[in-house]
């Protein structure tokens, strides 16, 4: 191995044109701020409430399309040198506090402020989405192997009352992947939805049972504080405490509405990641590996900004503990039309969805049935629809090889 | 006894060791790791695609 020797090597010769626009990671969750500052300093207008969901749904996509994409990539061998360079690890860091921070204002702001219901909902959401950029935070460092990154996760997510997510995501789901056994990889024909309702409670249960396992292998109950899911739902439960006790009861419904469309961030992140893509079952009933071509992709430049490069899918799954500076495109991999908030947005209208991706996922899987994840009750008119044809065993193995 | 390597992330499996975190005492063999281990920190790599890494003298 000499990766170290590299690390202390190359980095000089390659400089990477990224690095200070990472800090946009961290102005963009700041968008949630906008609405009650400009409310409370400028003038106390409902609109402004409006302007970070506005931002989201229709600034971002936009400029997604007229920034375009990014195809650049480090090289393999400065790899490790970007791995190592602790300047990324402290934008993660840096983004913790103004998490907290921008939810606790928007918590407060509904509680103190006499708003109608459509400013409730306004900052509602703008709140869920701090929560969405929050699983996003969580998501990049619960991967890591440090402690202080694998806590960091967990007072992360404790925001959103989703600190199971942690479990679930490394555990779980980069296993299942793309297989009819993940509740968190979507299937060709199912909507959003419908997805949301296998999505949440299954991942919260793959996650409770995974830690069950490993406390009991410890010799511990379920119910020991050493259960990490049991952590972050602490401090949640202290965190809301303290806000209801403060603000009054009428802030549970707000704060569940909060939480609820922070989590429908990640139902949204992961039924667009893999939306109908499967690995195939190999003969001693294991799947095959996770390929690049088993994971959704987006290139484009502002939205992988807001996101750590989690739009660079197929990488990341590929490589799970690769921190986010080093994830890499390539060609040829399945690939989304807009970035992950254009997708949202199209993803709320099925039928659009389904118009925009099915083409595209057929595309992708060379029309091979046996490479699509359907969902069981659509398969048949789906077939019918799209004209395919289950491929005889012989050609559908040689189909794979080439 | 002897230690095992992920391919894909560096994670390290020593015999000696074990793994608390995941419940196997130290001197927990490898082969009485369940078969469907699958890489604590990356879940990519199955049972079979672990390497090993050296031998110590037993």
């Amino acid at each position: 191995m000499n990766s170290s020797a590299l690390a202390s090597e190359l980095p000089s010769e390659y400089v990477d044109h990224k690095r200070h626009l990472w800090l946009f990671s961290l102005l963009v969750p700041c968008i949630a701020l906008i609405g009650p500052l400009m409310y409370l300093f400028v003038s106390p207008k409902l609109l402004w409430l409006w302007l970070p969901t506005l931002f989201s749904y229709l600034v971002i996509p936009v400029l997604d399309a007229i920034i375009g994409e990014d195809r650049s990539n480090p090289p393999e061998d400065a790899v490790p040198g970007l791995e190592a360079d602790p300047y990324y690890r402290y934008v993660t860091f840096a983004l913790v506090p103004i998490l907290w921070v921008s939810f606790l204002v928007s918590v407060v702001f509904i509680g103190t402020q006499d708003l109608p219901w459509h400013g409730v909902l306004a900052v509602i959401i703008a709140a869920g989405g701090t929560l969405g950029y929050g699983l996003n935070l969580g998501h990049e460092m619960g991967h890591k192997k440090t402690t202080l990154e694998r806590w960091l996760a967990k007072v992360t997510l404790a925001l959103g009352f989703y600190g199971h997510f942690f479990v679930e995501h490394n555990r779980g789901h980069h296993r299942d992947v793309a297989t009819p056994a993940d509740p968190a990889s979507s299937r060709m024909g199912e909507s959003i939805y419908r997805f949301v309702f296998r999505e949440m409670p299954g991942a919260f249960f793959r996650a409770w049972d995974l830690e069950a396992e490993r406390l009991d292998r410890c010799g511990k109950s379920v119910w020991s504080l050493q259960n990490e899911i049991i952590q972050p739902a602490l401090i949640s439960i202290v965190l809301y405490g303290v806000l209801v006790a403060f603000l009054g009861l009428e802030m549970i419904p707000v704060l569940l509405l909060i939480a609820f469309w922070g989590a429908f961030q990640l139902t949204q992140a992961n039924y667009i990641e893999h939306y109908g893509l499967l690995r195939k079952q190999q003969p001693n009933g294991r799947y095959e590996r996770c390929q690049p071509y088993h994971s959704w992709n987006s290139n484009h430049l502002f939205s992988n900004w807001a996101l750590f490069h989690l739009q660079r899918h197929s990488d990341h799954h590929a490589h799970p503990t690769r921190r986010y500076q080093s994830l890499r495109d390539f060609p040829d991999l399945p690939r989304l039309p807009n970035g992950y908030f254009g997708m949202y947005l199209i993803a709320y209208f099925p039928s659009l969805w389904f118009k925009i991706m099915d083409k595209r996922l057929l595309e992708a899987v060379n029309r091979d049935p046996s490479r699509i994840n359907f969902e069981p009750a659509k398969r048949e008119r789906l077939m019918r629809q799209y004209g395919l044809e289950e491929v005889a065993k012989v050609t559908d193995d040689a189909g794979v090889a080439a | 006894m002897s230690a095992y390597l992920c391919p894909e992330c560096g994670y390290v499996y020593e015999e000696t060791l074990g793994d608390a975190h995941m419940g196997f005492a130290p001197g927990t063999p490898w082969a009485e790791l369940p078969a469907d281990f699958v890489c604590p920190d990356c879940a990519i790599s199955y049972k079979e695609d672990f390497s090993r890494r050296n031998d110590a003298a037993a």
